[in-house]
């Protein structure tokens, strides 16, 4: 049995799939990867089923040793630096650690999160039909908690399998589309109008649990308390401060602030890699858009393993792709401890 | 009659979900329709829908888009609310056992002093209620009750508690509940119960049912102990006094 030893990573680290659906009634929010997209791509790229549970990096950096046998990692999601004993690695692609390799994994940059899927999958427990951390409910497997060095990862033995990349699609800097409701109807039309006409920042205090938003202050009709009602992953939540909270997988199942809006689907990947202190803008769309676009991102999912490509076709010039990966991005480096953005670097 | 049957409100929570809006209110009526409607699903399968969350006052059914959409679904949902009665479903009644006061409940006084009563009337007043599971959320196994006696209804804390107790039995504003994990809350803690709503590697792991009726029975900080180490080895603790 081989294992991938994580020697050293940041906070926010976990072990995610495509989570745990179906007890919500019973208060147990299903959990799951922020970026299901860059889960799957990370799995297609070592042959795992699109969801099996994977490694999910927060932004800050990582190093996996492989033991007792070599690994095959398929890499996905916020690209970073990375490099196995000096030599360069791309994202977006899959790579052998030998026995006793190191991986080493830098600040993600352009994102938050990376997927770092492990071939014949993560050795575990699943609970309600899944591997995926969930801490304040005890939950996840091989551990109940975000993930800390010296934790080991079994898996089974590599396939003889060659490298290989994924194409995926460029993803567009547009706005983060939304629909309005549950209850648009407790807000204004000109605080409807600045919700989707600002520019907002995600703040440094945010969590798997709920993104905080920086910008114009939203004023309720009747107050910030509704009873509360059930959530979704996208919900978007205004208390009394004004400032809306986008639910993320880790939200609560119910809440008590009324909902201006919910996140598309097909978006809530590209909102969860946002990364902190970057602006950006939603758009509201109609449901019929949007529904046309979880179709559309379903398709998407179920295509990725045409996307596969053998990695000699790839002109490999890692360097080229590494400033590919930076341009356009400044790079927020974070403070581990605090959360706080530092002054761009890059 | 005519007037339990009025329709639903469809209300959008993204792509994938709707949320069926009875009431905006904290409303025992409306709250029957959600769990009747919840049955009716239950009971007679609507492709696509994934699962459903009954809430005080709205079902949220979440579904899966590709299989069927928001207008379809919409229609369903409105056509099973309209008809799905209100009836008086066999509940399970469970009594649930709660060391009152002291350490256990550190509100409790407060709480007396704040209605001019004393502390032990108001664990009478709390244990004479006879209370439903109106919706489990938040944190698994936290189950909100309605059925609180008026004399009982006070506003919340103001400032919230970051961190207060698993087993947490405490009322805020008409509700009461049954707080199972360690976590933050703004309500008045009366007491702790050994009960756990929420339990890995027991069988079942959730042990109340949004419907399901509850009353309270007041026990020695001795029996609670008891109770606490019966529980961690698996026990319910609660008893099942129906059906």
């Amino acid at each position: 049995m081989s294992k991938l030893v994580i020697t050293s990573i940041g906070p926010a680290s976990s072990v995610q799939d495509g989570g745990r659906p179906g007890s919500q009634r019973y208060g147990l929010v299903p959990s799951g990867a922020m970026d299901r997209l860059a889960l799957a791509a990370a799995n297609t790229l070592v042959g795992n089923a699109l969801f099996a549970a994977a490694i999910e990096i927060g932004p800050f950096g990582a190093t996996l040793t492989a033991r007792e046998g070599a690994v095959r990692l398929g890499l996905a999601g916020a690209p970073r630096n990375a490099d196995v004993a000096g030599r360069a690695v791309a994202f977006d692609a899959s790579v052998m650690l030998a026995d006793g390799e190191t991986l080493n994994l830098g600040f993600a940059r352009g994102g938050s999160f990376s997927y770092i899927a492990i071939e014949g999958g993560i050795e575990g427990e699943p609970m309600f039909g899944s591997l995926a951390v969930n801490a304040r409910a005890g939950l996840g497997s091989p551990y109940p908690r975000p993930l800390q060095s010296g934790d080991e990862l079994k898996t089974r033995p590599i396939s003889s399998a060659a490298e290989r990349r994924i194409e995926l699609p460029e993803l567009a800097d547009a706005p983060i589309r939304v629909v309005f409701g549950p209850q648009d109807d407790e807000f204004a039309e000109e605080n409807k109008k600045l919700f989707v006409e600002s520019e907002w920042k995600i703040s440094a205090t945010s969590d798997r649990m709920g993104y905080r938003l920086e910008g114009p202050t939203i004023t309720h009709l009747h107050g910030h308390n509704i009873v509360s009602d059930g959530t979704v992953t996208g919900s978007i939540q205004v208390p009394g401060n004004g400032q809306p909270i986008v639910l993320m997988p880790d939200r609560g199942t119910s809440g008590g602030y009324p909902k201006i809006a919910t996140v598309i689907s097909a978006d809530f990947g590209r909102f969860a890699q946002i990364s902190a202190g970057r602006p950006f803008r939603f758009k509201a769309v109609s449901m019929a858009e949007a529904q046309t676009e979880v179709k559309k991102f379903a398709e998407l999912l179920r295509s990725l393993p045409e996307r596969l490509r053998g990695i000699e076709e790839f002109g490999l010039n890692v360097d080229a792709l590494r400033d590919a990966n930076v341009a356009g991005h400044a790079v927020n480096a974070v403070d581990a401890a605090t959360w706080q953005v530092a002054e761009p670097t890059g | 009659m005519a007037d339990t049957l009025s329709p639903p409100r469809l209300l959008p929570s993204g792509d994938s979900a709707i949320t069926v809006e009875f009431s905006r209110n904290i409303d025992d009526a409306a709250n029957r329709r959600v769990l009747a409607l919840d049955r009716v699903i239950a009971s007679e399968p609507i492709a696509g829908i994934t699962e459903t969350v009954p809430t005080y006052r709205s079902l949220l059914v979440h579904y899966d888009p590709v299989q069927i959409g928001f207008d379809a679904l919409g229609e369903q949902l409105l056509e099973r609310a309209t008809k799905a009665l209100p009836t008086a479903a066999q509940t399970r009644r469970w009594r649930i056992p709660v060391a009152y006061g002291g350490e256990n409940g550190i509100d409790l006084e407060d709480v007396a002093k704040a209605l001019n009563t004393t502390p032990d009337d108001i664990v009478k007043r709390h244990t004479a209620g006879d209370y439903r599971v109106a919706m489990i959320g938040f944190t698994p196994g936290w189950s909100y009750l309605s059925g609180l006696d008026k004399s009982l209804q006070m506003s919340r804390r103001k400032d919230p508690r970051l961190l207060t107790p698993a087993g947490t039995i405490a009322i805020g504003g008409v509700q009461t509940g049954v707080q199972c994990l360690a976590g933050p809350s703004g309500w008045h803690l009366l007491g702790c119960t050994a009960v756990r709503t929420y339990q890995l590697h027991r069988d079942p792991i959730f042990l109340l049912e949004p419907g399901d009726a509850i009353t309270f029975a007041a026990v020695d900080d001795k029996t609670f102990a008891e109770q606490t180490r019966a529980a961690e080895a698996g026990e319910f603790v609660a008893e099942l006094i129906a059906p």
